[in-house]
């Protein structure tokens, strides 16, 4: 589903290179978990996969369902389903969050050809979303994120994931800032969505996702390249002895 | 003014001569004439340039390249009330129409007849040398609506004074007096088929304990001329918000001058530029707080598209007496081209020593960030863009609160964005 090809990428109008060279191959159905040190170019790649332009490919590739991705801009990569639920989610303020939830399902459905969706029907669905994640109706009241807690955010993010019903989940440190409820919570929001034609790729810095949701596959980043894949014990293995042992081997 | 008067523009020409021809038709008793030639006195030094202060971002005489003969009746058609419900006095083709049903506690006259009779002759008196629109409107001057609203009065629905046009010159005179313990919504509203010339004096004294809100929403054609000056006294423990929403006009000046002249009073502006084309828009404000414990906010939001270039002065005057005051002012620009262009001059005079003063002012262009989020969740740029101009100014209308008068609002901005989104 998605193939990650010896790519290359730096900071747009520098010559700061993050990704040096990376290979990753996540198939249909699985979840793959990504770990690695603080600044490794995690967050770098959900963004370039995501298509922030503040990243310039410079060499290599990236196949969504076997083709290029890199010419279209996020919202056409968005609408043909990819989603990135942010480490960082921005605060926007005077945008309504129901009306920008309406606005962005209405918009992938007319991508795809599909009717708006009448007002009684979005609601019901952002209802049932809500309540599945134990989100207040009352905050989809206030501006996007504006105001909202760390794990609000987090969990702002998922109910956009669970609306949207995207076929390649990048989920950024989403369990950073999440007590242990919400964890639970977020990661039953993210099984639901498991399915043979769905990826999901987490980010994490911490096994306990991972008990939760449960990776097919492990890989470690480590400057900008994937340096070591393996299956779940791996993640159990860099818990228990940290990064130096597996650096040292690729070194 | 100034001392060029040898050699008049074209523009400047234009209305000296529009002058003697009407002199003979213009509304008024010998008081009023007398006034009316100060006027013309003031208008033959010559209109201000870049050199007067206050006009300093609009060169009025370089900016006013033509000035429209007056024409005969045109055939402007009243609006649709912005607000649904609310009771319009109308001003057609410059010329007052119809009559207002029975709004308890209001009760209006015509200021053609006010002129007529010279009562309206000791309110002629512009505001020293550099006041030209004050001198441009007491010369010509014809016709206005003059209300008048009871102690005492809750209006439940708005009154909405609305000035339609259809090319020529048009100069309105709009004096309103509302007593003790009122409150109102009033809609002062400008709207043409033609582009012509229009100036428009607005004298507002709110009596103590009032509550009024007062929406200017101007929405000219595209090539107009508008030359307007809102003038407000405010008493005793008084509130006065004023929401000014300019969204047309080719050479558009919005002055707002308010005296806090009763302590506990407040004052807010808010107000909303759409400036798109080639056009020139200034809001100019000048505040005085006068007495002790009076606060005002001033929140003004722009975008700029196109070539256009917007102005806003912002002069808050501190009196020495003025103890207690509050004050804060700031305006924010959206750039959304490049050959757009906002000016801002915040000034503060603080002659007293225990205020709260502040002011601040930024220029900034859609962030970034922002679009790529939305972006990220399949909102194509286009849309997504529009979500963030429209959330940057729903901001300002929204504090308004009252239900009707934000949708109002926001269809027409609605109504902007879909001719220039
Ligand atoms: N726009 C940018 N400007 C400058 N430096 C950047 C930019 N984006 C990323 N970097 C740098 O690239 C490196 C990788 O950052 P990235 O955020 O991808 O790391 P990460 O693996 O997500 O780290 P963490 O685990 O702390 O979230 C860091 O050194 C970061 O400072
Ligand atoms: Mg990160």
């Amino acid at each position: 589903m998605l193939e990650i090809i010896n790519l290359h990428a730096k900071i747009a109008g520098t010559d700061t290179e993050i990704i040096r060279g990376l290979n990753l191959t996540v198939n249909a159905g699985e979840v793959a978990a990504i770990m690695g040190p603080n600044g490794s170019g995690k967050s770098t790649l959900s963004y370039i996969i995501a298509g922030r332009d503040d990243y310039e490919v410079t060499e290599g590739d990236i196949l969504y369902n076997g083709e290029s991705i890199l010419e279209m801009d996020p919202a056409e990569r968005a609408t043909a389903g990819i989603f990135l639920a942010f480490q960082y989610p921005m605060e926007i303020p005077g945008v309504a969050t129901m009306e920008f939830l309406k606005v962005a399902m209405n918009e992938q459905r007319k991508a795809r050809g599909e009717e708006p969706l009448k007002v009684p029907e979005f609601l019901k669905r952002v209802k049932e979303a809500a309540a599945s994640l134990s989100m207040d109706m009352n905050m989809l009241k206030r501006p996007l994120n504006v105001g909202f807690s760390g794990g609000e955010k987090k969990r702002a993010e998922i109910l956009q994931m669970k609306l949207l019903q995207p076929k390649l989940c990048v989920l950024d440190e989403t369990d950073s800032g999440l007590d242990i409820d919400a964890l639970k919570i977020v990661a039953d929001g993210v099984n639901a969505l498991r399915s043979p034609d769905r990826a999901v790729l987490v980010i994490t810095h911490y096994q306990r996702l991972l008990d939760y949701i449960v990776p097919d596959k492990v890989h470690v980043l480590y400057r900008g390249q994937v340096i070591k894949s393996g299956d779940k014990s791996l993640a159990l293995d860099l818990e228990k002895n940290g990064y130096a042992g597996v650096i040292g081997e690729a070194a | 003014m100034n001392m060029h008067a040898q050699m008049h523009t074209a523009a400047e020409k234009a209305l000296l001569d529009a002058y003697d021809q009407r002199m003979a038709d213009l509304p008024g008793d010998s008081a009023v004439a007398v006034k009316r030639d100060n006027a013309i006195e003031m208008l033959k030094a010559g209109l201000p340039t870049k050199r007067i202060e206050a006009w300093h971002y609009t060169d009025l005489r370089r900016l006013l390249t033509s000035v429209p003969d007056f024409e005969p009746a045109g055939n402007a058609k009243a609006l649709d009330p912005l607000i649904e419900g609310s009771a319009v006095l109308a001003i057609l083709n410059g010329q007052t129409t119809g009559h207002l049903n029975n709004v308890e506690g209001v009760t209006v006259e015509r200021v053609f007849e006010k002129l007529q009779n010279g009562s309206l002759a000791p309110a002629l008196e512009p505001d020293g040398n550099d006041d030209a629109i004050g001198a441009l409107n007491t010369a010509f001057v014809s016709d206005g609506w003059h209300v008048t609203v009871a102690d005492g009065t809750e209006l439940t629905t708005p009154l909405e004074l609305q000035d339609t046009q259809d090319g020529g010159q048009v100069h309105l005179g709009l004096p309103v007096h509302i007593g003790n313990s009122v409150k109102a919504t009033i809609v002062e509203r400008h709207a043409g088929k033609r582009p012509g010339l229009t100036s428009c004096v607005t004298n507002l004294v709110v009596g103590d304990d009032s509550e009024v809100l007062w929406l200017i929403v101007q929405e000219q054609p595209e090539a107009a001329t508008h030359l307007a000056q809102f003038n407000a006294w405010i008493g005793k423990n008084a509130r006065l918000t004023v929401f000014v929403m300019n969204s047309g006009g080719k050479l558009v000046r919005q002055e707002i001058r308010v005296i806090t002249k009763g302590e506990g009073s407040d004052f807010q502006l808010r107000g909303i530029n759409l400036l798109a084309g080639e056009t020139h828009t200034d809001v100019t404000m000048v505040l005085d707080h006068a007495v002790p414990n009076t606060t005002s906010r001033e929140l003004i939001r722009n975008i700029v598209t196109g070539r256009a270039h917007g102005v806003f002065q912002g002069r808050i005057n501190v009196h020495q007496i003025a103890q207690k005051t509050d004050a804060k002012m700031a305006c924010n620009t959206l750039l959304l081209s490049d050959d757009g262009e906002f000016s801002t001059k915040p000034e503060l005079e603080i002659f007293a020593d225990d205020v709260a003063c502040g002011h601040g002012a930024t220029v900034t262009e859609i962030d970034k960030n922002h679009l790529f989020y939305l972006m990220a969740r399949g909102i194509d740029e286009k849309t997504a863009r529009g979500l963030l101009v429209k959330a940057f100014l729903a901001e300002v209308i929204e504090e308004l609160e009252v239900e009707s008068v934000v949708e109002a609002l926001e269809s027409r901005l609605d109504a902007w964005f879909a001719t220039h989104g």
